[in-house]
């Protein structure tokens, strides 16, 4: 009976499954989504060293006027890739991380709903980030900008020296950008797909949907904000590719095409995006703020809503960036408006969160002092941002350092700052260990201090009229001051980084002393061990609460505060017949599978749950499309076809090989 | 069978029928196509506005009076045909007659191929009478469009000729294996009625 010890030998060779699940291999094929969370997040981390050292080489270089450290081209390259790292291999990734690791976890299942197509996802997001960076040893990184816009990121150097394509197109630096943009894409749609269909379908008996976590609802917004914007961005890629490569006509002026196109498509896709980045980290918050409160979240149902609606209105506020393009009086003030209103939303998860630590019984370790970080600083970048939608206001500051301060209050004092929370937040239970709340504080305030030391005097030179994205500024403009302490903030902000490597590194080699739930937290994932087993949950629970962990625990005296419920008589035996909840739960629930609890036994009885086996086709799907990329980068048939070749075969591979059902 | 359960629910993905308790009471496999077809609207409504957009920008090059109506009706009534043969085939293997599953699988993927190759002669006859890639926007939208149009019947046709050869082979069962087709299923219907838009909004309308 025991699945583990009589595996199959179902299969030919070729076909057949790798079966370890610890030791160096078995993360190449591992399918668990708490490997794949782990190996999402050092990746991130790798990719936000990479661009956190873009962006110091940027800061020393506009540390003094008329500053010659770079050349031009260099620090178009490095502007460009510090952008496209820090979107889409460090923000969108670590939000994949906790996704992956919380998801399953958070909804009482064993495992995503495609785990093969989880660790695709891991993998083709690492081909992107390796093809997008092998540019650099191939004439050059992509210098047109995150945005990319057309007909200018078709300009500039053939990386390999030769005229490529047809027409004599020529190649440029931004194919890599095309290229990997569109790799990394089929990574986030595989993974929205697969983050959608868990959300629904996988979840524990009782968990309704108004009873799932917060930051499962958020990643259910998120993943459907990836699966329509993608396709878009996806279309004007392939259309700057062939553009670039093979000599269409989309947006090159010249031959009648339009560049504005590009931007209608990149905006559609791009503003959306912005919101991709910071809902998981709303999610975060809204996690650790009720638990070092102890209290529920304010408003569970306003948060979840006002979420949804910022992920209908996303779509509908894409022009504001584009509003010195000339678009007209009309579509100016429509999306102005729409711009304005889609603070509406924002501002009620800031009031929620604050309700949820009003009254509360506080308590501050590193989580709750970067959840704070974040309502606080994303607040002002909120605030910068609705000043955009004042359109005369806007057309002063599109294109100046303003624009830099604010997408810089939203996204590393949001985005990064609810992560850094999550990050220290989870990691006791990933680990069973806990991170040193000392540097944790400390990493914390050097934080605050050096991101508001950066970004805070950006909005001064930009309102002074300092341009983005210009490789250097003259003397006497009385910028110096200003960026002279904003390089100062950024070095300051690497010693941060410093220290959360060093805490990384020695709380890792710490003691297991954390326990299922050190922070005396409210959701389904503090149940479990700490870090928790290959399937979870060694019974599958029930759920009849929001806060189900919270709701195992305490009960409530008559006064509505918190009373602790006698040891043992939490878990299991609330859902006697004849109590209030009764009726809240499924019928199935009430009648749990008997299969369920079998795998509960004196003899340890995990090894009869059977885990997806791991496999080594997600690896080789993926490595095929970098392969291909190259083939169109070097205008090589052959690489092309060896890529699609890899790809189908590999898929080819995926298919027959034998299933979990299949061998028993 | 606790494990059986438990490697089902965690293992949906790994080409079995994927007909398990799920919280929705939609199979894992066909949510997941549901939502990927969601996604492919917003991929060709992209790729379709774009061409209504560039529609008169043909740098004096051929526009859309070089379409063969005639023609491309009939490869439309063809590739429609094959959305016919697909539920044949889906009912063939829902009643567990595998002859006839192949066949209508078969068919259907013989169908896709024949609209495939009038795709094919139709970008010959187009580059022959001077409207290549390159010559305008109009012309990089159009063979953009149906080119990745193309693209998916060719998948299809490869899923196709895939579960014929593993119903050969005894890997593609009578009935167990009916939702795995009905979800290929589900793609093809997909990408005939995407055809249906193309053939309206890029051929009729603007040619008539």
């Amino acid at each position: 009976m025991t699945a583990i010890a009589e595996k199959p030998s179902t299969g030919g060779s070729l076909f057949r499954r790798p079966r370890a699940t610890t030791g160096p291999a078995s993360w190449f094929t591992t399918v668990d989504h708490k490997k794949i969370g782990i190996l999402y997040f050092f990746t991130a981390m790798f990719f936000f060293l990479v661009g956190g050292l873009e962006a110091l080489l940027i800061r020393i270089h506009l540390a003094g006027p008329n500053s010659s450290v770079l050349t031009y081209d260099q620090y178009n390259q490095l502007f460009t890739m510090h952008g496209l790292t820090m979107i889409f291999f460090v923000v969108m990734p670590l939000g994949s991380a906790f996704m992956n690791y919380l998801l399953p976890l958070q909804i009482g299942a064993r495992d995503v709903a495609f785990p093969r197509l989880n660790g695709f996802s891991y993998w083709v997001f690492l081909a992107a980030g390796i093809f997008t960076y092998s540019s650099l040893f191939l004439g050059g990184m992509p210098d047109g900008g995150w945005f990319g816009y057309a007909p200018l990121s078709l300009l500039g150097g053939d990386p390999i020296g030769q005229t490529v394509g047809t027409a004599g197109a020529e190649m440029s630096r931004m194919i890599f950008y095309s290229i990997g943009l569109q790799i990394a894409g089929i990574a986030s749609l595989a993974s929205a797909i697969n983050f959608i269909v868990t959300t629904f379908n996988m979840r524990a008996p009782g968990m309704t949907l108004l009873r799932m976590p917060v930051f499962t609802w958020m990643t259910l917004v998120v993943a459907f904000l990836l699966l329509f914007a993608l396709p878009i961005i996806g279309v004007a890629l392939w259309q700057l590719m062939f553009d670039g490569a093979f000599g269409a006509n989309f947006f090159r002026p010249s031959a009648g095409g339009d560049p504005i196109l590009w931007q209608h498509m990149f905006w559609l896709f791009g503003h959306p995006e912005v919101y991709i980045l910071i809902l998981p980290a709303f999610g975060i918050v809204s996690e650790v703020l009720p638990t070092f409160s102890r209290k529920p979240l304010f408003g569970y149902t306003a948060v979840v809503f006002s979420g949804i609606a910022i992920g209908f209105m996303g779509w509908g506020v894409w022009a504001h960036h584009m509003f010195a393009v000339g678009l007209g009086p009309v579509a100016n003030a429509a999306f102005g408006l729409t711009t304005m209103f889609i603070a509406v939303p924002t501002g009620i998860k800031i009031f929620n969160w604050m309700g949820t630590m009003w009254g509360g019984k506080l308590r501050f370790p590193t989580p709750m002092l970067f959840a704070i970080g974040l309502v606080s600083l994303f607040t002002i970048g909120g605030l910068s941002g609705v000043t955009h939608g004042v359109v005369p206001h806007d057309y002063q500051q599109t294109d100046t350092y303003y624009v830099v301060a604010h997408f810089h209050y939203v996204l590393f004092g949001g985005a990064l700052m609810g992560f850094f929370s999550g990050a220290y937040y989870w990691f006791p239970k990933v680990t069973g260990k806990f991170m040193n709340d000392k540097l944790g504080k400390l990493h914390f305030w050097i934080f605050f201090v050096g991101m508001n030391l950066t970004f805070g005097p950006m909005h001064i030179v930009g309102l002074n009229g300092m341009p983005r994205r210009t490789a250097t500024y003259p003397e006497g403009m009385g910028w110096e001051l200003m960026n002279r302490i904003e390089t100062a903030g950024a070095l300051l902000l690497a010693v941060g980084v410093l220290v959360y490597l060093y805490n990384l590194a020695t709380s890792l080699r710490g003691p297991k002393t954390a326990g299922a739930d050190p922070w005396d937290a409210r959701t389904l994932e503090w149940l479990t061990s700490s870090p928790p087993p290959a399937h979870n949950f060694d019974e599958i629970p029930i759920v009849q609460e929001r806060d189900e962990a919270w709701f195992r625990k305490y009960g409530s005296t008559h006064e509505g505060e918190p009373e602790k419920v006698p040891a043992g008589a939490s878990q299991d035996h609330r859902h006697e017949p004849g109590q209030d909840h009764a009726a809240d739960v499924p019928a199935e629930a009430a009648e749990p599978d008997p299969a369920h609890h079998e795998p509960v036994g004196e003899s340890g009885g995990h090894a009869a749950i059977h885990m997806p086996d791991p496999s080594w086709y997600p690896l080789i799907v993926a490595a095929g499309m970098p392969i291909g990329g190259w083939g169109v980068i070097f205008d090589s048939t052959i690489l092309i076809a060896l890529g699609g070749l890899v790809i189908f075969g590999g898929i080819a591979g995926w298919v027959l090989e034998p299933s979990a059902e299949e061998t028993h | 069978m606790a494990d059986v359960t438990a490697a089902t629910e965690a293992h949906s993905d790994a080409g079995g029928t994927g007909e398990h308790h799920t919280s929705m009471g939609l199979s894992n496999n066909k949510m997941g196509m549901w939502a990927l077809i969601g996604s492919e609207c917003l991929f060709f409504g992209a790729l379709i506005s774009t061409y209504l957009m560039y529609l008169d920008r043909t740098n004096g090059g051929p526009g859309p009076e070089i379409f063969d109506i005639p023609f491309t009706s009939v490869s439309t009534f063809i590739l429609l045909m094959s959305s016919l043969s697909m539920v044949l085939a889906l009912a063939a293997i829902q009643e567990g007659d595998m002859r006839k599953f192949r066949t209508w699988t078969l068919g259907t993927a013989l169908l896709g191929s024949t609209f495939l190759a009038g795709q094919f002669y139709e970008f010959t006859v187009f580059v022959a009478e001077g409207m290549k890639l390159d010559t305008s926007p109009f012309s990089s939208a159009f063979f953009v469009l149906t080119s990745f149009h193309g693209f998916h019947v060719a998948f299809g046709i490869l899923m196709l000729v895939s579960l014929w050869a593993m119903s050969l082979s005894g890997r593609v069962k009578p009935v167990v294996h009916a939702p795995l087709v009905e979800n290929i299923g589900l793609y093809w219907h997909f990408v005939d009625i995407v055809w249906i838009v193309i053939f309206t909004v890029v051929y009729l309308i603007p040619a008539g």
